[in-house]
């Protein structure tokens, strides 16, 4: 177990810095010039050339990378170009917001996505499973902007039960919750339906009725523990959606999290907030899918962690 | 039928009453009738077998009484269900609930996909308990234990906090019986209760059932295909066919003087041991295929940096050779390698060691090198609908071969594919369509077809017939036979059928945990076994005679634990064959 553990973190580590590779080869080739955002429009071509010669823009790539990891390994991920701080601060005073919201999304998700899935795989092919499947295929399909906009206009402007936006109270938390969440209870409730059917005709569901269990019982016990186990996989990987529906939810419901200062940062090429913001979601992913991988074997004992 | 003239033993208490049962499956086509007025009683401590290939409706009927037809699509469209005062049929969910397992439990064909992965064998033996209220929630536990004891499970304690997973299939049967059991029902029924056991296990399996059956006088139901487990098992049979009763008799009078054409056609279809006609000696002497040494070993990895830490030696050290015109059995249970030769053969697992096909040695040639050899070797599986793509048309599935290999194109190409149809015996007329239009033993005759396309000199049959009915089962070994006679063909026959292996094979390699453990001609392997493994398998083979008792099987204390994984740099003492006779090589002991 903790051998497996020890590998499976040395395995992220390595993909961690592969990422770390790809962004800043990514970012180094985007045609836009961040010295030239910093100094304006106005500035001359002599100022620019300074402010580059001050970052160290000039020098090759190899150096500015790896002056970047030997600044990561030490805790540091660098200065913002425009925000006169340390990306990391920057990162931590805004990052409480954004896992509050991530948890609380993916809470919303899977209740919502699960119910649906499970009450339409036992209404299959009736005019509740129809409905059910109309409404996960909008989920699916609409644009979180527009999901968002149209859960503020009807909630809060119309009714007034939630706030417009901004954070602090569970009420602020609603709305962007299930606008984030609403994308992927339109898959949960596609794949534990199809899940729950394939359960409901293997042989074990014959055997719990042959031993004239329950309905309730027979569903609770012995169908859905064993549908669940092809989702808690996708959960893992379903971090990385997040991340680009943060981006947008937060900027729609001005949630100070870090896609708002993803969102920023992207727009003023403020590299090192950027790839600080890179780091931290594609840390998340590896994380998600280790903590999936890790738990799978606590409810499927065949799954054994070697 | 009906009536107490031919009740069998017990106390002559009726327990289960049918009349007309009648059972329609909804098709695209309409309702079809797959059981047809079925009727008979079943008496407290007696055993009815329900017996028939598929498609008799002998499943249907035992769901039928569990009140487990698949919904919507099957219904009973007439009849009755009675047990004592209840009629069953018409039952709601609810009142049914109530007769499952407590008056009636059952268990099925597969007891791995029958059981729950992710709850121990505990918690799915006390669920049963406690819904029906057999005991209190404290007492359960221990209720468990003694049925787990009843079964004659080994270790029963710790058995108890393990997952199915864990189990064999034989442990895993018993748990099954023990959870039927659980509230001591008056009927048990049996759907195919040992079809995918190992066949020594099969006969542990019943020789429980009937053991349990005379403890508790339970009634039972057997549902199954196989004569051999009619005759040991069954006071009296009914013989089903598309639904309908085709014969229905005391087990003795059915199988000394069946009185329908097809119970008789299906009787004399069934393969017997020692009742294969002697087989002429094969005429080549030239071997095709030539073994030595071989060995097939597969890594299981782990630990920190994801090493070997154990192999499974699941091929140890084989060497035989088969001959033109010959047909080699390798016999053995689940597990014991049998399979792996066959894909060694064709290089589709890696070995070490040599294999020499036709003369030359295929020992580190690249797979373009081996491309010409593959031609003289091809595979039969066991699954015909598994092996056939279901997209393509059979026609071109069996000429696939030939475009691969580059042998021939366009018309040569259809005139070779309708040669080949007929050859196997099916109207080329056939050729367009696709695999489900056509029945199990016809796909497997396609399957036929394309080893038969690039003219090889070896097929692998890999439990070729063991999916079939019999009656198929019987055409298809007719059709092999056939093409060894006419075309010289040799066959690596793999299999843990006893019987069949009996009526195909010329020499016989007996195999347990990737080793031989005896080898030789037929005659001298299955008539004078004389290695214990050999001769525990044939004792277990089910007589299909209801008046020849099978013997009880030899002692096999420690067998079923052995296993084939090993620790890195370690590997199974190699088996010492001694001579015997003519050809005839055993292990000394067991190893």
């Amino acid at each position: 177990m903790w051998a497996y553990l020890l590998r499976r973190l040395f395995e992220s580590a390595l993909i961690l810095l592969g990422i770390t590779f790809v962004t800043f080869v990514l970012l180094y080739l985007v045609p836009a010039d961040p010295a030239r955002q910093i100094a304006g429009r106005s500035a001359t071509a002599a100022t620019v050339e300074n402010i580059r010669d001050q970052l160290g823009l000039n020098d090759p790539l190899v150096v500015q990378y790896w002056r970047y990891l030997t600044g990561l390994a030490q805790g540091d991920m660098g200065r913002s170009y425009l925000q006169r701080a340390e990306v990391s601060s920057l990162i931590a005073a805004r990052l409480p917001a954004s896992l509050l919201l991530m948890v609380s999304a993916i809470v919303t998700e899977l209740i919502i996505g699960l119910t649906i899935g499970v009450v339409a795989a036992l209404r299959r092919n009736r005019p509740v499973d129809h409905s059910l499947m109309i409404f996960s295929f909008v989920a699916i399909s609409a644009p979180q902007f527009v999901i968002g906009i149209l859960l503020l206009y009807v909630f809060a402007v119309q009714l007034g039960w939630f706030p417009i936006g901004g954070y602090g109270t569970f009420a602020h938390l609603v709305l962007p919750s299930v606008t984030l969440g609403l994308l992927g209870a339109g898959w949960y409730s596609r794949m534990m339906r199809s899940s729950m059917i394939e359960v409901l005709n293997q042989d074990l569901v014959r055997t719990a009725r042959a031993k004239g269990l329950s309905k309730l019982r027979i569903v609770t016990r012995h169908v859905m523990p064993n549908a669940i186990l092809p989702i808690i996989a996708m959960i893992g990987i379903d971090i990385g959606l997040f991340m680009s529906g943060i981006v947008v939810v937060e900027s729609v419901f001005g949630w100070p999290g870090i896609g708002q200062l993803a969102w920023q940062a992207i727009q003023r090429v403020d590299i090192p907030v950027i790839m600080g913001v890179t780091m931290v979601s594609a840390t998340a992913i590896v994380l998600g899918n280790l903590l999936a991988d890790l738990v799978a074997p606590l409810i499927d004992p065949r799954i054994k962690t070697k | 039928m009906s009536g107490a003239e031919d009740i069998g033993p017990g106390d002559g208490r009726l327990v289960l009453t049918v009349r007309d049962l009648t059972i329609q499956v909804a098709t695209e086509t309409g309702a079809t009738t797959v059981l047809d007025a079925l009727s008979f009683d079943l008496v407290r401590g007696e055993t009815l077998a329900l017996a028939g290939e598929s498609g008799s409706g002998k499943s249907m009927t035992a769901l039928a009484i569990m009140g487990l037809l698949p919904q919507p699509m099957a219904r009973i469209a007439q009849g009755s269900i009675r047990m004592g005062d209840t009629e069953l049929t018409g039952l709601g969910e609810r009142g049914y609930r109530k007769v499952r397992s407590n008056r009636i439990a059952m268990i099925f064909q597969e007891p791995m996909t029958s059981l729950n992965p992710l709850m121990t064998v505990e918690r799915q033996i006390c669920e049963v308990l406690l819904e029906h209220g057999v005991c209190a929630r404290g007492a359960a536990s221990k209720r468990a234990l003694r049925l787990l004891q009843d079964v004659r499970l080994t270790e029963p304690e710790r058995r108890l906090s393990q997952y199915p997973h864990e189990l064999s299939g034989g442990m895993r049967q018993r748990v099954m019986i023990a959870m039927a059991l659980a509230c001591d029902p008056e009927i048990l029924i049996a759907d195919e209760p040992t079809t995918a056991l190992d066949v020594t296990v099969q006969a542990e399996i019943l020789d429980l059932i009937r053991t349990l059956q005379a403890e508790h006088g339970t009634a039972l139901l057997m549902i199954t295909h196989d004569m051999g487990v009619v005759a040991e098992m069954a006071d009296r049979v009914i013989v089903l066919r598309d639904g309908k009763v085709e014969e229905s008799a005391p087990v003795r009078e059915l199988f000394a003087a069946p009185r329908s054409d097809y119970a008789r056609a299906l009787l004399a279809a069934v393969p017997q041991l020692g009742a294969a006609p002697d087989r002429p000696a094969p005429s080549g002497a030239r071997k095709v295929i030539e073994v030595d040494d071989l060995s097939v070993r597969f890594d299981i990895s782990g630990g920190l940096f994801n090493r070997t830490v154990a192999r499974v030696h699941a091929v140890e050290g084989i060497s035989f050779y088969i001959r033109e015109r010959e047909t080699l059995a390798l016999v053995g249970e689940s597990g014991c390698g049998k399979s792996t030769i066959g894909k060694a053969l064709l290089g589709l697992v890696p070995w070490e060691g040599s294999i020499r096909i036709g003369g030359v040695q295929t020992r580190g040639r690249s797979r373009a090198a081996m491309r010409p050899l593959l031609r003289d070797i091809q595979m039969v599986f066991q699954d015909p609908g598994a092996s056939l793509d279901a997209r393509m048309s059979v026609g071109e599935q069996v000429v696939e071969p030939l475009r691969v290999h580059g042998l021939a194109s366009g018309s040569e190409l259809a005139d070779r594919a309708e040669w080949l149809f007929r050859r196997v015996g099916l109207s080329p007329d056939m050729l367009s369509r696709y695999p489900h239009e056509f029945s199990g033993g016809q796909r497997q005759r396609v399957c036929v077809a394309r080893a038969l396309s690039l003219s090889p000199k070896v097929i692998v049959a890999d439990e070729s017939v063991s999916a079939l009915d019999v009656s198929v089962q019987a055409q298809v070994l007719d059709l092999l036979q056939e093409l060894q006679e006419e075309d010289g063909l040799s066959y690596l026959f793999i299999s843990h059928d006893m019987a069949v292996i009996d009526q195909v094979a010329d020499r016989v390699v007996v195999m347990r945990l990737g080793e031989v453990v005896e080898e030789g001609p037929r005659d001298a392997v299955l008539r004078d076994p004389r290695h214990p493994y050999t001769r525990r398998l044939l004792a277990a083979v089910p007589v299909p005679d209801p008046t020849r008792q099978r013997p009880p099987l030899p002692d096999a204390a420690g067998i079923e634990e052995d296993s084939p994984i090993f620790a890195v740099g370690s590997g199974p003492a190699r088996v010492e064959l001694h001579d015997m006779s003519q050809g005839h090589r055993a292990a000394l002991t067991a190893p």
